[in-house]
């Protein structure tokens, strides 16, 4: 029998991405797409929000993709099959909301593939037609891209370079989709920043609702820091319990990406110090 | 003796004000057994002890103060524990000087008894015995204090929440047979005792070895289990719990509604001490955790929360630590002794000043505060003036980084799943004050949660309470 939080499976999906299945029970079986945890890697790590790619209630697993960011995300995705994070707390957040609306459009940008894909999935199963577009800087960082497929009725690839699919973004493509008259209901996005507003740009003026997950910085996850607050709609929202996920049309996007450049310096200092604890740098 | 009496009372030793705004160690150091026992000699022992009654808890003062003066400390330890799980908490964290020190009848004349101290004195001198070595909380084992606990019951108890409300809650249900699980939505079991309250005015040893005392009466405290996403209280009574303690505080902070709180290097008090406290960001880069102190620090409020905040602004290496409160110096709210604490320390008092707006640069970063002058009006409805803008008096404070300590409001988790909850007009759970009874059958609460920011010893009695209530209820309410 696995401890609680004991990765059971570590796969690496790309350079720098990583995919741990972690024996988390009581999470497991609570779980919603759209959720996502806190973890905190030891005593000393910081407190960190990463979505639940994907559950597994009778397994007692869930499954965490984690992109090497900084100082945090590298020391997690250093841990190795069988050992454990000493904190992982959730389900949080509102789940999405998960309706038959038709054509759908899952825009996922990056690591957030990730987060993208139960959503999709349970798209797929309440009877969209689900068009998915996915996008990565190069082929080799393009990630969940089969998982994908199998929970789509069409996917689009695109990469900045080419080396897959279409050269480009992929606002780009939802901009292509969208003149070629297809008729879409609703667009979710989950990516960088500037990825979920250059979406929210496309499908603005043809008015189609667009749902957006914002990754802001996080402490407690549970709205007792307001460490996350963000303005949507004229109105200041805690992204850890009244979101993530919002009307992107209404989210102020430009205070979303300052706001979490706000220990751009410090984060760094504490992982050059690390990398010369480890004797990484000098 | 009675030379003592007249001339007041026995300092504590303190760390000078230079040399401790650059730590966090605690900053009162504490009595010697030769002090505590020349301050316990000015209590003349009333047959009718005022002191009592200003106590939430009705400890017997002067009885624990008498053992103290005899020199059997663990008697005094034992006379405390008797009425309060959590003395080495509440002898330094108590407003004495609005509780039982303000009745002490010798208040009258000269100065009261130093009842906190002496608290303290006795809890720490147990905790050292304990471990047989000096006295001091660091790497301290449970107390030695065994209380005599009942047969077990074969009835379960879910608490939610690892505040004083919870840990007292828990404590007394353990210690009546109950088997008891406490559910906390953070890492560390304390409440605010260990994410807001600093290191340097409550040390973090003391609140494990707390906790450690109660995992020691058979309980269980799971960390990392958030009531209303992790599971609900319904899911509790289905699941085999046969009643519930609801101590979740009040830890949803408040804003100000003024254009500019979302620039970087505004904080809410709670994420500010978050991070310092729970996350250690005091020790940066040992401790991952950031946060972000600029030179000039602003912050808004006078409570316990801002006393806080800006004394660890001040060990954290601002320059200047504005203190900015709508009212004047005799209005503030916070403990007398921190206040005095504070000040001496550097921090700046602003009275009669409110922001009206926070400005900010290009990047997004805070760079000042538009603040309003104001003077004292009309008495409100409590009885304080309330205080009114001074028209045409806007003025810019420098700033880099604001916190917000303007207060905490109930957080909806819990209550937004549990729809037959009963809550006020504020979100506060509505529950009998000496039964902690909610609305619900089975369902009791206590602490911050129903009464809305208080203090330590009042959230530990209404959790005490709650647990001869829920003992009672479970006498009579047999499957
Ligand atoms: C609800 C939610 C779900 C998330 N899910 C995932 C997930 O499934 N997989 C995953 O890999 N990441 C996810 N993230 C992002 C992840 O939490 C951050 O990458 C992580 O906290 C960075 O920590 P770090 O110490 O490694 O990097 P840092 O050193 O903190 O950051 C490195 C760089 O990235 C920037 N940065 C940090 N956090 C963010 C952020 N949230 N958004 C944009 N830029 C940021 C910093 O400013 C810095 O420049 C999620 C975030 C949220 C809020
Ligand atoms: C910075 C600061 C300084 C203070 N200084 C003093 C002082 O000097 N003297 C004094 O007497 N008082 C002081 N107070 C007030 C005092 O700390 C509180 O009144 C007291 O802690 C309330 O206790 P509580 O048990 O009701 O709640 P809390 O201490 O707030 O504990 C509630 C716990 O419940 C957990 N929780 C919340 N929701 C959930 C959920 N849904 N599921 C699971 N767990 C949950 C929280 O994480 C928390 O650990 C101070 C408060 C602050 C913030
Ligand atoms: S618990 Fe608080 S109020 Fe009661 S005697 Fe101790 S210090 Fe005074
Ligand atoms: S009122 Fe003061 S002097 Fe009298 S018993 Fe209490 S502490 Fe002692
Ligand atoms: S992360 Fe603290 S309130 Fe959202």
């Amino acid at each position: 029998m696995p401890q609680l939080n004991e990765i059971i499976r570590k796969t690496s999906l790309a350079p720098g991405i990583v995919r741990f299945d972690l024996h988390c029970p009581d999470i497991a079986s609570h779980a919603k797409p759209g959720q996502f945890v806190v973890v905190r890697r030891d005593e000393v790590a910081e407190r960190i929000p990463l979505t639940i790619a994907d559950f597994d209630a009778a397994a007692g697993t869930i499954v965490l993709i984690i992109q090497e960011a900084g100082l945090s995300t590298k020391k997690l995705c250093g841990l190795e099959r069988g050992e454990r994070v000493t904190d992982v707390l959730g389900p949080l957040g509102q789940p999405s909301e998960i309706e038959n609306y038709g054509t759908v459009v899952c825009v996922g940008g990056g690591v957030g593939a990730a987060p993208m894909y139960p959503i999709t999935k349970a798209l797929k199963a309440a009877g969209n037609r689900v068009h998915s577009i996915l996008g990565a800087r190069s082929k080799d960082l393009l990630i969940l891209e089969e998982e994908t497929r199998r929970v789509s009725d069409e996917l689009h690839v695109c990469t900045d370079d080419g080396s897959s699919g279409t050269r480009g973004f992929v606002s780009g493509k939802l901009a292509e989709l969208i003149a070629s008259g297809v008729k879409i209901d609703r667009v979710w996005a989950i990516g960088p920043g500037v990825m979920m507003r250059a979406v929210c740009d496309v499908t603005r003026p043809g008015g189609i609702p667009t749902v957006v997950s914002l990754n802001t910085l996080m402490v407690d996850g549970t709205g007792m820091c307001g460490g996350c607050r963000i303005t949507v709609g004229g109105k200041v929202k805690f992204v850890c319990v009244d979101g993530p996920e919002f009307d992107g049309h209404q989210v102020e996007f430009g205070e979303l990406l300052k706001r979490s450049r706000m220990y751009a310096d410090r984060e760094s200092r504490a992982d050059r110090d690390h990398a010369c604890r480890l004797g990484l740098k000098t | 003796m009675s030379d003592s009496r007249k001339t007041g009372r026995v300092d504590m030793p303190r760390q000078p004000a230079s040399v401790r705004v650059r730590n966090f160690d605690e900053v009162a150091l504490g009595y010697s057994e030769e002090d505590a026992r020349r301050e316990a000699g000015r209590c003349i022992q009333c047959k009718n002890p005022l002191c009592v009654q200003g106590c939430p808890v009705d400890i017997d003062i002067p009885r624990f103060i008498l053992q103290i003066r005899e020199g059997d400390e663990a008697g005094a330890a034992a006379t405390l524990k008797l009425k309060n799980s959590l003395p080495a908490v509440c002898g330094r964290v108590c407003p004495q000087e609005e509780q039982c020190e303000k009745l002490c009848i010798l208040g009258k004349k000269g100065q009261p008894v130093a009842i906190g101290r002496l608290e303290r004195y006795a809890a720490d001198r147990e905790t050292a015995a304990g471990q047989g070595s000096r006295p001091g909380p660091a790497g301290s084992r449970p107390a030695v204090t065994r209380p005599s606990m009942a047969s077990p019951t074969g009835r379960s108890v879910a608490v939610i929440g690892a505040g004083p409300s919870g840990l007292a809650a828990a404590g007394e249900l353990a210690k009546l047979g109950h088997r008891v699980t406490v559910f906390e939505a953070l890492h560390k079991p304390g409440g605010v005792l260990v994410y807001g309250i600093p290191e340097f005015r409550l040390p973090k040893a003391i609140v494990e070895q707390e906790c450690d005392f109660i995992r020691s009466l058979g309980v269980e405290i799971r960390c990392n289990y958030v009531i209303g996403r992790s599971g609900t209280v319904d899911e509790l009574l289905r699941t085999g719990f046969d009643a519930v303690f609801v101590g979740t505080g009040a830890g949803l902070p408040y804003f100000m509604n003024i254009p500019g709180e979302n620039l970087n290097g505004v904080y809410s008090s709670n994420e500010f001490l978050t991070r310092v406290n729970l996350m250690k960001a005091y020790r940066f880069p040992e401790y991952d955790t950031p946060v972000h102190v600029g030179r000039n620090v602003a912050v808004i409020g006078g409570g316990n929360v801002a006393m806080d905040a800006a004394r660890c602004s001040l060990r954290l290496g601002a320059e200047t630590v504005h203190l900015v409160y709508r009212r004047g110096r005799e209005q503030l709210p916070a403990r007398e002794e921190e206040i005095e604490n504070a000040f001496e320390e550097g921090v700046r008092p602003v009275f009669l000043t409110v922001p009206v707006e926070i400005l900010g640069d290009e990047n997004g970063w805070v760079k000042g505060l538009e603040c309003i002058r104001m003077e004292l009006g009309e008495p409100d409805a409590s009885g304080r003036q309330k205080p009114v803008p001074v028209a045409g008096s806007n003025h810019i404070l420098e700033a880099d980084t604001v916190i917000m300590a303007i207060g905490q409001g109930p957080n909806p988790l819990l209550t937004l799943t549990t729809p037959d909850l009963k809550l006020n007009k504020w979100g506060y759970i509505v529950a009998d004050e000496a039964t902690g009874q909610t609305s619900k059958k089975g369902v009791f609460a206590g602490g911050d949660i129903v009464t809305g920011a208080a203090t330590v010893i009042l959230a530990m009695g209404a959790g005490k309470k709650a647990a001869m209530a829920i003992h009672k209820y479970l006498q009579q309410d047999r499957p």
